[in-house]
């Protein structure tokens, strides 16, 4: 698993973007870069070179949901792997996001050994 | 009431024109057509206490100051709790900042005692979107406050447009939300979601 890759973490609550960037920095994810909403999240994703997408779903003006069905329609982005974390935790919410093509999903409140759980999961099968 | 007298006139209007009624016909109706009168004056003042009780309200108050004011208060909440959450963090980083100073057990333990504060840190964020759902059903019970009034008062004022717009909402033709918003809920009660556990089933039962 290749931990020098740039990760992308998308979150409109600021709070929540610091505590998971510090979460993968004990990982040793160093490479970290943050956004608010999806619109930003796929700009920056356009423009830069990422290996993960860790993103929130209930953003404005852009959700999670629909960020990540822009990635997977994108020729160049839509094999990156995509983690949802979120506090939606319907079965329907899940089901969506499988369907749209989401690589894992992390309901919160989480802990730290499901991140890297899921984060190796990933980036193995990637 | 239609025309828009007003609420109190048109109390008075009704029991005076039912006493009227009753004063004219006094001699000539029957012990039940009495009754019978009698009782719609009765209803007369029901309504007419029921429309002066409802105007009692003070929509004004509600949507101008109980709910701005109750809302002011949950985004003080939120922020509060967000800058007492990032002192904490701050504390957090000085702390990894000196366990690279200690080594072996001491610093394992520094180190997941720190993970457990990230992790338990992230109740900010649930709260904030909880307090967010409640700001939401707030402004709703003024949205329908609004529309009891206006009804009550015979008044179609723009009071009605939130009425109109959740109609519109509620048609699935005039909803041009994407499904990511349809389907942001917002935090679950416990019990009500699925757990992380129960999430990794679902997933790879798709495999």
């Amino acid at each position: 698993m290749d931990k020098n890759i740039n990760v992308l973490i998308v979150d409109d609550y600021r709070t929540m973007l610091r505590i998971i960037r510090n979460l993968l920095k004990q990982l040793e994810f160093n490479n970290v870069d943050e956004a608010v909403d999806g619109q930003e999240a796929l700009a920056k994703l356009r423009a830069g070179n990422f290996g993960l997408v860790i993103s929130d779903w209930n953003m404005a003006p852009m959700t999670g949901l629909d960020l990540l069905k822009e990635v997977r329609a994108d020729q160049r982005l839509k094999n990156m792997p995509f983690i949802m974390i979120t506090a939606e935790s319907k079965t329907e919410n899940v089901v969506a996001a499988k369907q749209a093509g989401v690589s894992n999903y992390i309901v919160k409140p989480f802990n730290a050994e499901t991140l890297r759980e899921k984060i190796e999961k990933v980036l193995v099968h990637a | 009431m239609p025309d828009g007298t007003p609420q109190g006139q048109e109390g008075d209007k009704i029991e005076t024109t039912v006493r009227a009624v009753l004063a004219s016909m006094a001699g000539d109706l029957t012990a039940k057509e009495s009754a019978l009168l009698a009782e719609l004056e009765g209803l007369g003042r029901t309504i007419a206490r029921a429309k002066a009780e409802i105007a009692a309200l003070k929509v004004e108050d509600i949507r101008d100051a109980h709910i701005p004011s109750a809302t002011d208060e949950l985004d003080a909440i939120v922020d509060h709790t967000a800058h007492a959450t990032n002192e904490i963090l701050d504390c957090c980083e000085t702390l990894e900042q000196l366990q690279s100073g200690i080594s072996g057990e001491s610093a394992e333990k520094l180190q997941g005692a720190v993970t457990r504060i990230y992790e338990a840190c992230s109740f900010q964020d649930i709260t904030g979107q909880r307090i967010g759902k409640v700001v939401t059903a707030l402004k709703a019970i003024e949205s329908r406050i609004s529309a009891v009034v206006s009804a009550a008062s015979g008044m179609v004022s723009a009071n009605s447009a939130p009425e109109a717009a959740a109609a519109g909402a509620a048609n699935p033709q005039n909803d041009k939300r994407t499904e990511g918003e349809k389907l942001a809920n917002g935090p679950q009660l416990p019990g009500s979601g699925v757990s992380q556990s129960e999430i990794d089933r679902l997933l790879a039962s798709f495999d």
